[in-house]
């Protein structure tokens, strides 16, 4: 796969929020994904407008030029979008292909329930980033607040920085990579060991992200699976 | 107290509640300059129309400027009805309190300044008797603030139309707060909207529901203190100052409050000296601060502070919670 940001040839199309309306530029992004693939769109002004390139479907590059509000990229299938600032709650959420670059910092629910895709933030995510998170990757330059990875079920969470308290409560088969500070871990998540697998896909994610670190610096957090199954002897556990 | 009929939410206002999450809108500016502080108004304004999205059933500003030197004090007072007539209470003002000499914010003696249904009345009187005299001459009439530097604007409907109906782009001062609701938890009336004052110069806007207003309310009855409304915010609002009564600064207030309000908040507090952010344990309720030379600026959601000069180079970040962030002026 190419690197994320790679130089796209021909003239962008310009969408400016400061002209048009949201609608209007959401259908221009919704359009014939034949004609729209490998087209250069530019999103103006975003000025943390909500719901600025949701439901995309075709493979398509989009640049959103400043902060975006709530849901950017929601549902994202096929098309590259990058934000350049900062993005409201539920960047990338339900994403299903694609990628999705984040320059600044997130807010909280950052790929929610992602099923697929690359979904990349180069500064903080803020809490509950990944939360139930189904199949995607997200890969996180700074540090995640706390509920990260809740009941994450699929996919991969990599954190080059801290992660808050909380981390993969009631995780299910998500893996979580933290090279950073761990506090308290949420119920039924545990540290694990790093294995040869673990080092080379996260060489392979952080490759794809071109964020430069070290595979063998970070942690493996997974789910114990002791909550798996009832245990009617511990019902205060749950 | 506020005799307008309490007037539930419409029911296609109830259906929207159901669609969408549970929300209020809160804004707030803080001048670190001249400038800003003569355009505090024209600032503020958007910020607080913006977040009507969030807000759409009510809204209110708090502003704070040209403290009056004691004994003089500056009240807001609210009436029922749009078309109030006030030239009967500036009367009785100045007949009954005008020979205390002395001068307030902008003349000599104790003085009315009204828009539609709200008054700012200066005189050198003390909270009580302030509001004895009020009763008497009309008991309708509501006092919404009572402080030195603080005066207050709210009523239910559009926030654009009370923004407008009030004139929120002329107001100048050191700091002020805003809020748009959209009732969750008690009635829309004027009286259940925001910002919610207590004891002097100090006020509180909040997004989220407490889910202990009512033990909250219990206690602080037992000693002695008296509600305007039902509404939670009312209740965290007099918890605190109550806490700040007992001596404590606003930081150790909110310390207790961490510990003795049970919900969901984002808490915006102003006195005449600092303006005050706290978020929840789990931050369920959003914030975004910017910060620049000029001023510090608070808003439910980034939409709200696009528009600021200067905001594309702020030091712009999100509150963590449990975490007391203030600014003095």
């Amino acid at each position: 796969m190419a690197a994320i940001g790679a130089d796209v040839h021909g003239k962008a199309t310009v969408l400016d929020l400061a002209k048009q309306s949201l609608r209007e530029v959401n259908s221009v992004l919704h359009g014939d994904a034949a004609q729209l693939a490998s087209k250069h769109l530019l999103v103006l002004n975003p000025a943390g407008h909500h719901s600025v390139a949701v439901g995309m479907n075709a493979p398509a590059h989009v640049e959103i030029q400043g902060h975006a509000g709530y849901y950017a990229a929601g549902m994202n299938r096929q098309a590259e979008i990058t934000i350049h600032g900062n993005a409201g709650c539920g960047v990338a959420e339900n994403m299903m292909s694609g990628i999705v670059r984040v320059c600044g910092n997130a807010s909280t629910c950052a790929g929610a329930s992602a099923h697929g895709g690359l979904l990349v933030i180069d500064g903080d995510a803020s809490s509950r980033c990944g939360i139930s998170l189904k199949g995607a990757d997200i890969v996180v330059g700074g540090s995640v607040g706390h509920m990260s990875g809740f009941m994450a079920q699929a996919g991969r969470l990599v954190v080059c920085g801290d992660a808050g308290t909380g981390l993969g409560d009631s995780l299910y088969e998500a893996v979580i990579y933290v090279r950073g500070q761990l506090f308290e871990l949420g119920a039924d998540a545990q540290e694990e060991p790093m294995t040869d697998d673990d080092i080379r896909q996260l060489a392979d994610l952080l490759n794809r992200t071109q964020l430069k670190h070290d595979p063998q610096e970070f942690k493996r957090v997974a789910s114990a699976r002791t909550l798996y199954h009832w245990n009617a002897d511990a019902a205060q556990e749950y | 107290m506020f005799t307008a009929v309490a007037v539930e939410p419409p029911r296609e206002a109830a259906f929207r509640l159901l669609k969408s999450n549970a929300m209020c809108g809160i804004v707030g500016l803080l001048a670190k300059s001249e400038r800003v502080q003569q355009e505090l108004g024209r600032w503020l304004t958007p910020m607080f129309t913006c977040m009507a999205a969030r807000g759409p059933d009510s809204g209110g500003l708090a502003v704070f400027h040209d403290p009056v030197d004691v004994p003089w004090r500056r009240y807001s007072v609210y009436a029922n009805d749009r078309q109030y007539d006030w030239s009967s209470i500036e009367t009785s003002l100045h007949n009954d309190w005008n020979g205390d000499g002395g001068n307030g914010d902008s003349g000599n003696g104790a003085r009315l300044r009204s828009i539609e249904n709200h008054a700012v009345v200066t005189v050198a009187l003390d909270r009580e008797p302030f509001e004895n005299w009020l009763g008497q001459i009309d008991a309708t009439l509501h006092l919404l603030s009572a402080g030195r530097s603080m005066e207050v604007y709210k009523d239910q409907g559009e926030p654009a139309d009370i923004a407008r109906r009030y004139q929120f782009t002329s107001l100048t001062g050191s700091h002020g707060v805003g809020h748009t609701r959209m009732a969750t938890e008690s009635a829309v009336t004027p009286a259940h909207s925001h910002p919610f004052t207590a004891g002097e110069d100090f006020c509180l806007v909040h997004n989220g529901s407490l889910s202990n207003p009512y033990m909250l309310r219990r206690m602080l009855e037992r000693h002695g203190l008296r509600f305007d409304t039902d509404n939670d915010t009312e209740a965290a609002c007099r918890y605190i100052e109550w806490r700040l009564q007992s001596g404590v600064d606003l930081d150790g207030a909110l310390q207790l409050a961490f510990r003795d309000l049970d919900g969901f908040y984002t808490l915006l507090m102003a006195t005449d000296r600092q303006l005050t952010l706290v978020r929840d344990a789990f931050a369920c309720k959003p914030a975004v601060v910017a910060e620049t030379d000029e001023y510090v600026a608070v808003g439910s959601e980034f939409r709200s502070l696009a528009h600021l000069p200067g905001i594309d180079e702020a030091h712009l970040f999100e509150p963590a919670p449990e975490e007391i962030y203030s600014w003095q002026l």
